[in-house]
């Protein structure tokens, strides 16, 4: 009896233990780029352009501004796209459409982001001649979709059938009841699918390197080569200027907040929006 | 037999290969509740399904014969005409869960993108929940969700939603299975007061229920049609052995 009771006591120690383990990278990471980036960051480091090397200062405005034109491009893309296909594949379950593209979208997701930013390469950049924004934002765009589409299959998926039954028995058609009964009951999850994609692809670098290129300069045309935080991050953290470095950790700081607050809104709005059936 | 309003013709309805209904010939007196009464798996809820071509919805589900509403055919008429004309309340309540209970009377409106002035609407909304026997339980909370009722409110509810349409026909399909007795007691009192401006068919296994509140029984086993008449007939001098065994409870 007490042999058996010291055996479950272990046990759940040992469980306790290896989950805390895991939480061990994440807090090491957390402090430490804190520690590093935190001090940089002020009002002048979120709304100055980087200063050239040897001028002490200077901020990471115009890659705050990138990453946003980036992210609102990947979201144009992807988000109604995504919900179609979504839609399309929660309501028709079994088609050989929806295996190929479940299939497909998998697939996808599984690209490496690399690869995403070649083929945006060569959709964008080389027909318009130049590196471009634009093409950053569809790349990072294609990363976010495969997101999109499985979260709003699977929560469209969870919305019970006899809603569905309930609408179409008051005769409203078929189109009217997916947009009006079914989306709005999964837009929670939608939402937060969303989000979760969009933190995800914020942070993304490769896909960017000969998309958007990165601008040492403030530009606010889509068309032009822009800046975003992982690509400052990506060339000022290589930089062998002491001053650059410091803008990197300072811009690291920003990118995983964003990706933080983007986490626990997606968390928030699934909860606290939740329909209950 | 008083004016019928609805009727099936040699009605009979497939899953896939497996046949749930033969060949169902069968008229509907109109502003009458009739009971379709008969065992779990007999094929009533297929059966008042294709009477406002729900069936249809179902993968792999098909069938043949001819319903028609007033002498027409209802598989000609828009699918979405016909379950306007012929309304429906489920088995377990349904309310919409995002909207409120004033909204969700007219639910049929908005959702179907049919216009109403704020003065029709509220007309409608309190007539179909006075006709629900519901309005005086809910007039001081009509903005507050439909889901915060109890299950035999909803199934009210649920009632008004399909009244707010004016159909002709309501079809019940085992509308008081997932109710408490009080609850149940207050639909079929319900029902015997819907039945003045509406023509009510009522699936049910309970026989308690059929004999209470219809005035036509039609009992329906392994997808036949086995009698049908005046529900007093019926459950006193059955015609036909099965049905007489079934109301003595020797099966079901």
């Amino acid at each position: 009896m007490r042999g058996r009771l010291i055996k479950d006591r272990i046990f759940e120690l040992v469980v306790i233990a290896f989950s805390l383990a895991a939480l061990v990278p994440l807090f090491v990471i957390l402090v430490y780029v804190f520690k590093k980036g935190l001090p940089v960051i002020n009002w002048s480091f979120l709304t100055h352009l980087p200063k050239p090397v040897g001028v002490k200062g200077g901020g990471v405005a115009n890659a705050l501004v990138g990453t946003a034109f980036l992210v609102l491009i990947a979201s144009v893309t992807s988000i109604p796209l995504g919900i179609w296909a979504g839609i399309y594949l929660s309501e028709n379950k079994n088609s050989p459409i929806s295996e190929f593209v479940r299939v497909s979208v998998d697939v996808l997701q599984a690209t490496p982001s690399i690869v995403v930013g070649i083929l945006a390469y060569i959709w964008l950049v080389k027909p318009i001649g130049h590196f471009s924004a634009l093409s950053g934002g569809v790349a990072l765009g294609i990363m976010m979709l495969p997101m999109v589409v499985r979260s709003t299959e699977e929560v469209l998926n969870l919305v019970p059938h006899y809603l569905k039954e309930a609408s179409l028995a008051l005769g409203v058609s078929y189109p009217r009841t997916v947009l009006k009964v079914l989306l709005p009951s999964g837009i929670p999850g939608i939402v937060s699918g969303i989000l979760l994609g969009v933190s995800r692809v914020a942070g993304e670098t490769a896909p960017l390197l000969f998309t958007a290129f990165g601008n040492q300069f403030m530009n606010w045309n889509i068309l032009k080569p822009m800046n975003a935080l992982p690509l400052l991050i990506f060339n000022y953290a290589m930089s062998p200027y002491e001053e650059w470095k410091r803008l990197a950790w300072g811009a690291s700081v920003l990118l995983i907040l964003l990706v933080m607050v983007g986490n626990i809104i997606s968390r928030m709005v699934s909860e606290k929006w939740k329909v209950k059936f | 037999m008083e004016g019928e309003i609805l009727k099936t013709v040699n009605l009979s309805a497939y899953y896939g290969k497996h046949q749930v209904l033969k060949s169902i010939t069968l008229s509907f007196p109109e502003n009458r509740v009739t009971a379709i009464l008969g065992p779990s798996g007999c094929g009533k809820s297929t059966f008042i399904r294709c009477l406002n071509r729900m069936h249809e919805l179902v993968e792999g589900a098909r069938m043949e014969g001819k319903v028609y509403l007033r002498g027409k055919d209802i598989y000609e008429m828009e699918p979405t005409t016909v379950r306007r004309k012929i309304g429906m309340v489920f088995q377990r309540p349904n309310p919409f869960p995002t909207m409120t209970i004033y909204d969700n009377v007219i639910a049929g409106y908005k959702l179907g993108g049919i216009k109403l002035k704020k003065t029709e609407a509220d007309a409608l909304v309190e007539d179909s929940l006075r006709k629900a026997a519901l309005w005086e339980e809910v007039k001081d909370f009509l903005y507050k969700r439909g889901t915060f009722l109890s299950g035999g409110q909803q199934q009210r509810l649920c009632i008004a939603r399909a009244l707010a349409m004016k159909p002709e026909v309501l079809l019940l399909d085992e509308p008081t299975s997932a109710l408490d007795p009080k609850s149940t007691a207050r639909i079929e009192e319900l029902i015997q007061e819907l039945k003045k401006t509406v023509t009510i068919i009522l699936v049910t296994h309970n026989i308690g229920q059929a004999s209470r509140v219809s005035d036509f029984t039609a009992f329906l086993y392994l997808g036949e049609l086995v009698e049908f008449g005046a529900t007093e007939r019926v459950f006193t001098v059955p015609r036909d052995k099965r049905t007489e065994e079934y109301l003595v409870g020797k099966f079901g």
